[in-house]
Order: structure tokens, then C-alpha cells, then sequence
């Protein structure tokens, strides 16, 4: 072994020199990125946002009929880019049609009216008062927004599936493959969604926030009644004060906001 | 003690192989890309934010501005040099890729040298240019 000395100090030193000097761009990249990373912009909504303390809707069953039906469906999935998938076992749907027995099994008896017993309902996210989706979700993906709408953010979404579990009207739908290929046409103002995501109706909170009224009310002339359940003036409830209306499931206490007048 | 050569030697290799690619890319740095901007971003002059973040912290933007959409609701940004902008990656004139018309002439250039993959795309639908 040598011995500390001077020989072997310079030894060190070359070598460490050579170090230095090899990790010298390393380190001036290093340096360079430390530039600040905070802006302080801020932040608003658009002027032409609509508001509410609690979105919900009426759907007039009276006036759903073969014609319309399928053409409200057809403006939601165009407008949210919603796959349509064959595989049964695979399928996406935002809204779609149930039998009475299905949409309201504990209203549902032996001798029912007939034209209620073959009427199909338009069935879709509840965006109830309390929702269960929102607390069974682990990551927060899914929450409700002070509105009253239950949203999904497909970001944050680890699709764990617990919320589709959570939900008593099967509301929600999960991505088992990528839907890009299932969408005949894309609309460029919504994204798709990815391989393992869970998704469901949004009210339309992107309409919404640019003074558009949801995609299937707009197309249902008439049939579906949109508005805000805590303003005793608006249009919505003052079509539940004349009618007769039930709800899905309301027993479980998850408050739907959705209304179906039979 | 007469392996004290194959031993040196064998150090000298692996310290050769080790520090490869720091000597390696000093002699051959390939230059940094230079993005394209489209003819609307020039008209515009200015990016949102100066120049010089937008570079580095384009990402962290991004990620507030995702957040204030989804979660809050809030779609319009006003930025420090006073203008407002639509927050929208993809949808219509007035968002990213409005401006910034080209996914390759523009995020692709950077992302690619960087060898930085960012999933946007998987989701959100990029300009039609590029299909």
C-alpha cells in the first residue's frame, strides 16, 4: 500500500479534476432548467356560464315515443364522442332505454297500465343529492360540483370500477378497450376516453359552461325539462308542481334529481 | 499479486463504458429543436405567459388549467401580460392547438428530442392536419 503522500494527493486530484470537468454540461443543464416555475395568471368562469345550486330534469314520458327516443340518444354519444361497442359485455352508454320493470322495480306490480308496462324510459346518470359514486371513489376522480352535477374526471380516474359498484342504477360504463375505433365520428370539442377509465353522463357540464342547455334536452323538443330544483321560480318546478312525477329507486336515500312523469 | 495489470485494465473499461455517454454526447450533441410556430401563433406575437416559462413550465400550466376546468369550472385565464384565454387543449379557435395549429411542427419536435411521451392524445383529439 502507498503511503500518503504527495505522489498520491496528485493522483486524486487529476482524477477528480477529469470528474469535474466531464460532468460539467450535466451540471450547466441543471442549472439552466432552474427557472421559475409559477406564473400568477387568474381565473374565472365565462360570462355566459349557466348556474344553479342544483341542475336536475324532468323526463315527460308521455311525449317519448319511437321517434324521438332514439334521436336523443343519438345527440348525446355524438356529442360526447361515446363508443358503439357490439361486445354486450363491453358497452358504453351515457343514456339509454329501460323497461318500467328495470327503471323502477320497486313501483313496478302485477297489473300494471299497459302503456307504462311497454313504454321504454330513458335512463341515465341520476346526479343525485347524495351520491354514492363520489364516495366510493378513492382517488376523488368522481365528485359532486357545487351545481349539483356528479363529475367525472377522467384525468384522475385509476379505474378500481368501485364507483360502478357503488351505483344502484348502473349508470356508469368502463372502458375494457380503447373506444377510439368505435367512434364513427369524433367530435373534436369533447375528448374520447382511454382503455381503463370509467365514464357516465355529465349534464352536459361543458355546455353548460358556455350557455348551452344539455345536448339531450335540445334535442327532445320539449319532452325533457332542464333546470335549476333549488329555484322555486324556475320552469322545472313548477312542472313538478303540476305533476305527478316518480323517481328511481328513491328508497336508497341517494336523492336522484332526476324526474320521470308517468 | 500478478493480476495487478488485468485488474487495472479491467477498471479502465469499465470506467470507459460507465462515462460512455457523457463524453459520448459532448463530442456529438445533436442541437435542441426548434418548434414551428403556425401562422396564428405568430400573428399573435405572444404566448400566454413569457416565452422563457412557457419553454420549462408549459406542463405545470397545463396541469392547473386541466384542474380549473374539470374540477372548479373556471374556463377563462387571464394572464399576466392582461389578456384572457379560453382554457381548452384542443376545442375550437380559441384553445392550445387553435393557436398552435400542428401537434407535430410543434409539441412533437420537442417531445420527440426530449424523448418525452405525454398521453394528452390518448383522450383528447388532436388538429385534423395531422390525421
Amino acid at each position: 500500500m502507498e503511503k500518503s503522500s504527495r505522489r498520491s494527493f496528485f493522483k486524486v486530484a487529476g482524477i477528480s479534476l477529469l470528474g469535474i470537468s466531464g460532468a460539467a454540461p450535466v451540471l450547466n443543464s441543471f442549472a439552466e432548467s432552474q427557472v421559475s416555475h409559477t406564473v400568477e395568471g387568474s381565473y374565472v368562469k365565462n360570462e355566459s356560464t349557466l348556474q344553479a345550486k342544483r341542475w336536475g330534469m324532468i323526463i315527460n314520458t308521455k311525449e317519448l315515443s319511437e321517434d324521438n327516443v332514439p334521436s336523443i340518444i343519438e345527440a348525446c354519444h355524438k356529442a360526447h364522442n361515446v363508443p358503439n361497442i357490439d361486445n354486450k359485455k363491453h358497452e358504453v352508454k351515457w343514456i339509454w332505454e329501460e323497461e318500467f320493470k328495470h327503471a323502477f322495480p320497486t313501483v313496478n306490480h302485477d297489473f300494471l297500465n299497459e302503456r307504462v308496462e311497454n313504454l321504454k324510459f330513458l335512463v341515465f346518470c341520476n346526479h343525485c343529492n347524495n351520491p354514492p359514486c363520489v364516495r366510493a371513489c378513492p382517488t376523488k376522480a368522481t365528485f359532486k360540483r357545487d351545481d349539483g352535477i356528479v363529475l367525472m374526471d377522467f384525468h384522475r380516474c385509476i379505474g378500481c370500477r368501485f364507483c360502478m359498484a357503488a351505483c344502484p342504477y348502473g349508470s356508469r360504463s368502463f372502458n375494457f378497450e380503447n373506444p377510439r375505433p368505435f367512434i364513427e365520428e369524433t367530435n373534436p370539442l369533447f375528448p374520447t376516453r382511454m382503455k381503463g377509465v370509467v365514464e357516465k353522463c355529465n349534464f352536459c357540464a361543458e355546455r353548460l359552461a358556455v350557455g348551452k342547455i344539455p345536448a339531450c334536452v335540445e334535442a327532445a323538443n320539449g319532452a325533457i325539462v332542464f333546470g335549476d330544483l333549488n329555484d322555486p321560480e324556475s320552469e322545472i318546478r313548477q312542472v313538478l308542481k303540476e305533476n305527478y312525477t316518480i323517481r328511481r329507486k328513491p328508497a336508497l336515500g341517494t336523492g336522484p334529481s332526476v324526474y320521470y312523469i308517468v | 499479486m500478478n493480476d495487478k495489470k488485468i485488474i487495472y485494465l479491467g477498471l479502465i473499461i469499465f470506467a470507459v463504458i460507465f462515462t460512455f455517454p457523457f463524453w459520448y454526447n459532448q463530442l456529438k450533441a445533436s442541437p435542441a429543436p426548434e418548434p414551428i410556430l403556425s401562422q396564428t401563433a405568430k400573428d399573435a406575437k405572444t404566448c400566454v405567459e413569457p416565452k422563457e416559462f412557457m419553454k420549462t413550465g408549459h406542463m405545470q400550466l397545463l396541469n392547473t388549467w386541466r384542474d380549473k376546468v374539470v374540477r372548479e369550472g373556471m374556463r377563462q385565464y387571464k394572464s399576466t401580460n392582461g389578456k384572457d384565454y379560453n382554457i381548452s387543449l384542443s376545442s375550437g379557435e380559441e384553445s392550445c392547438m387553435g393557436c398552435h395549429g400542428s401537434k407535430a411542427d410543434f409539441c412533437d419536435k420537442c417531445h420527440n428530442y426530449a424523448s418525452v411521451t405525454p398521453y394528452c392524445w390518448d383522450c383528447h383529439i388532436e388538429p385534423k392536419e395531422n390525421k
